[in-house]
């Protein structure tokens, strides 16, 4: 996956990394978030590791740094950086981390404001609109009811980030690609749901503090 | 106060200086073997008045002498045109209520200030207080300067900071970079220094607000969230005074004088002064003279309090944001550094204690610690500081117009910058060959709610049927929190050419012509200052000679002596009209040297003089 290239100053053949190994001069960015963070693909990621390494590489890529070098170079430094800042907010999320290696796999994943129900949760979406329907007419009496339920969509994602932390780890085993997608084909499937209570969630906060206002 | 690691390795290297362009005051700094230094000016303060006034003559008069023609020529001189940097006419129409100044017609997408005869933008405005900092720092240092960073509220958008980026332009300067206010704080504190942990800086200046929290761990200085609004500050706290004094003043004097402009800022003054007083001591006198007129209120500050109370409780919801968006409880802050003027207030000082559970820092000066942050970051982009750096964020979404009037959020507030995204864009009629942007900025859901920040418009697209293209656009963030836009065609992979319509501020033409007339105009240009000072030095040495030789002295030189200095004379008069001072200080120099045995001679003469009346 690694893309090798020519040094653009000195001409050194096969620089796969940030900086030339003959002229040290930075070159184009590896556009991938874990090559650029020197990581395996693994979805189980130590964070004191990453912020470490994010301190170290942004040292080494911040515009800052090249404010008395070439245009190439600051250039460079400023593409560098915006991909090191962006992997660095997704790897360190587990949800966007995961999301991220989906996608990168070729997975599809399901469009964010979905609305499609999962059966599992009928019965609750269905109880749900009808507390924020009274809530809209006015009537505060559901309030305690909604606190509750928002309780208890809080305690299904905590419940489900547990699993795919699970399901992280057993990712990371797999001796092969194969064996992975498996996995990650689980892992979508809780993915989809968490992001469906989610929304659930955030109309809920919606809702409250519209009120608030 | 930290100590500082400085490289000096590089001795010969441009120098880079920090700028604070404030709301009330501007200041310049620079960094020193010992630290960071402001640099003061002439009347030995460092604080400059960021107050222009245009005279007659097409020229202005900048700082102190300025604010003394706030009362004389209220129309013709300008305060607070911070506020007015990067805004449209209807973004401030409420307070331009109350300022004395005329707006000139057409200033949807920039005001354009009528004064006297002439109309100028806000980043021209500015554009005089840089000059003048920058003319300041040359006579300090000795040197040209042409480099700088300057400081902008946190909470700033894109067409703030560009405004500022073109008064530097404007006013000569490269601008390296654009800083936050409260991020180069916390560097001027050297907080890193004594432990790694979480900071909070509230920074309450004159006319913005600005909170932002920190992670330091190893001379590492990471936003984790900012918020703010920068239409709040110690102006608000003015005009609030100011109203209530006009209406009390209306009723004791049977006359309103709201609508005349000297009387408002005799008024305006006092107003400040008795402000300022109540910081530290419990009660202050309003007083006021005016033709004759005479208006005395004793002020209490438990009152002064109350009639403010809402405004400092402004604040407060932002600093909860922020807390939220970092996702932190005020227990986890471990230190809270106060910055701005108006955190002097003894209610802001106990609003943000009991906000925080923490006792506020207060020991560098409110007023300069942005400058010497600045002054900071200037030395870390010339490499003459090493150990630092500063990752900021940007304060607002960024997004884009789709279908039905919703904006698509591509970048969240609070990222990391530099931060990018990139979007596909495809046309919807066969041949297309423009496709059109809208780019928003804020976290409103509905275009008609947020703020337009540019459109952009993909030009020359090769025509294809309708949904074939594929634009690839690239939406990047810059370290100076500023958007840049770059789009490829993904079919052919080649650059696909941009062009940018800002909603609001000045195109990069009329910035260009800007730049160009005020090198024309430019008086305190350092070239053409350079070449004066050597002729005021020649002018000097011309009439010493000229007294020299009706001097007794003249004649104890020989004939030779004598024609080398006619000699020498003469080459200094050839030079003295041209342009090249470093020219006209070699003939100085070497007249210098062809009189110095008349200099000596002269003073023997003088010394004998002296010595014949007295008895020894």
């Amino acid at each position: 996956m690694s893309t090798e290239h020519n040094c653009w100053k000195c001409g050194t053949p096969d620089v796969a990394s940030l900086f030339c190994r003959y002229c040290n001069s930075l070159q184009a960015p590896i556009p991938n978030y874990y090559e650029f963070f020197g990581l395996d693909c693994q979805l189980s990621l130590n964070p004191d590791h990453l912020q470490k390494q994010f301190y170290q590489l942004s040292r080494l890529l911040h515009p800052d740094r090249y404010t008395r070098r070439s245009e190439q170079e600051k250039h460079y430094s400023l593409q560098a950086s915006s991909i090191l800042n962006d992997a660095y907010r997704v790897l360190r999320d587990p949800i966007r981390r995961s999301e991220y290696v989906l996608n990168q796999a070729g997975f599809e994943i399901g469009d964010p404001r979905n609305k499609e129900v999962p059966p599992e949760l009928l019965e609750e979406v269905f109880e749900l609109n009808m507390a924020l329907d009274e809530l809209r007419m006015g009537d505060t009496e559901v309030l305690p009811q909604l606190d509750e339920m928002r309780q208890h969509f809080m305690d299904m994602m905590a419940e489900m980030d547990g699993e795919l932390e699970t399901q992280f780890l057993a990712h990371d085993a797999q001796p092969d690609d194969e064996a992975r997608r498996k996995v990650l084909t689980g892992i979508r499937a809780i993915l989809n749901r968490r992001r469906y209570i989610r929304n659930l969630v955030d109309e809920v906060d919606k809702q409250l503090t519209s009120r608030n206002a | 106060m930290s100590t500082f690691q400085i490289d000096f390795s590089s001795v010969n290297k441009k120098r880079i200086v920090g700028i604070d362009l404030g709301t009330t005051n501007s200041l310049i700094a620079f960094m020193d073997l010992t630290g960071p230094e402001v640099i003061p000016g002439a009347d030995g303060s460092a604080l400059l008045p960021s107050i222009v006034s245009l005279n007659d003559d097409g020229t202005f008069t900048t700082g102190a002498a300025a604010r003394r023609l706030l009362i004389d020529r209220p129309d013709r001189t300008v305060y607070s045109v911070k506020r007015l940097m990067g805004r449209g006419v209807d973004d401030v129409r409420d307070e331009l209520r109350l300022f004395p100044f005329h707006i000139a017609s057409g200033s949807e997408q920039v005001i354009r200030l009528q004064l006297g005869d002439r109309q100028l933008t806000p980043p021209e405005i500015s554009a005089q207080v840089l000059r003048e900092l920058k003319h300041r720092a040359e006579e300090y240092l000795g040197e040209e300067i042409t480099q700088a960073v300057i400081t902008v509220p946190a909470y700033f958008n894109d067409a703030q900071r560009q405004a500022t980026k073109d008064a530097g332009r404007i006013a000569g300067l490269e601008v390296l970079r654009l800083v936050n206010e409260p991020t180069a704080a916390s560097l001027a504190y050297g907080l890193d220094k004594r432990k790694d942990g979480v900071v909070a800086v509230y920074d309450l200046g004159g006319g913005t607000f600005d909170i932002s929290i920190l992670r330091l761990k190893e001379g590492i200085f990471e936003v984790l969230a900012t918020n703010g609004d920068t239409h709040l500050g110690g102006d608000d706290i003015d005009n609030r005074m100011l109203s209530i004094a006009l209406e009390d003043i209306a009723a004791e004097w049977g006359e309103d004088v709201s609508t005349n402009g000297e009387a408002v800022q005799t008024i305006r003054q006092a107003v400040i002064e008795a402000k300022e007083k109540l910081s530290f001591v419990p009660t202050a006198t309003l007083e006021i003279h005016y033709q004759g007129k005479q208006y005395l209120r004793e002020l209490r500050r438990d009152l002064f309090e109350q009639l403010i109370k809402d405004i400092v409780d402004r604040t407060l919801g932002p600093c909860r944001q922020a807390m939220r968006d970092a996702g932190l409880q005020p227990e986890q802050i471990d230190e809270v550094v106060m910055v701005g003027g108006s955190t002097r207030i003894p209610l802001v000082r106990s609003a943000v204690e009991a906000l925080f559970r923490a006792k506020p820092h207060t020991d560098l000066n409110p007023d300069e610690v942005v400058a010497l942050g600045a002054a900071v970051q200037a030395a870390i982009l010339s490499g003459d500081v090493q150990d630092k750096l500063l990752l900021d964020v940007t304060p607002l979404s960024l997004g884009i117009e789709t279908m039905g009037g919703v904006v698509s959020k591509l970048i969240h507030r609070n990222s990391t910058i530099p931060a990018s995204a990139t979007e596909v864009f495809t046309t919807s009629v066969d041949g297309q060959q423009n496709v059109l942007i809208h780019v928003l900025q804020g976290e409103r859901e509905l275009v008609k709610d947020g703020r337009s920040l540019a459109r952009f418009d993909l030009k020359d697209l090769a025509p294809v049927p309708a949904g074939m293209a594929r634009i690839e656009v690239r939406f990047l963030i810059d370290a100076n929190g500023i958007l840049n836009v770059t789009a490829r065609d993904l079919r052919s992979g080649k650059e696909q050419s941009v062009e940018v319509k800002p909603s609001y501020g000045l195109t990069d033409e009329q910035v260009e012509a800007m730049v160009l007339e005020s090198f024309e105009k430019a008086e305190d240009d350092f070239q053409a200052r350079q070449v004066r000072e050597a002729r005021v030095e020649a002018d000097t040495i011309f009439s010493a000679v000229e007294k020299a030789r009706s001097n007794d002295a003249w004649h104890t030189l020989d004939s030779d002596e004598q024609a080398a200095v006619d000699l020498a004379l003469n080459e200094l008069h050839m030079v003295y009209h041209g342009e090249d001072h470093l020219l006209i200080r070699d003939r100085i120099e070497k007249l210098d040297n062809t009189t110095r045995r008349l200099a000596e001679n002269m003073m023997n003469t003088a010394v004998r003089t002296a010595l014949k009346g007295t008895k020894v």
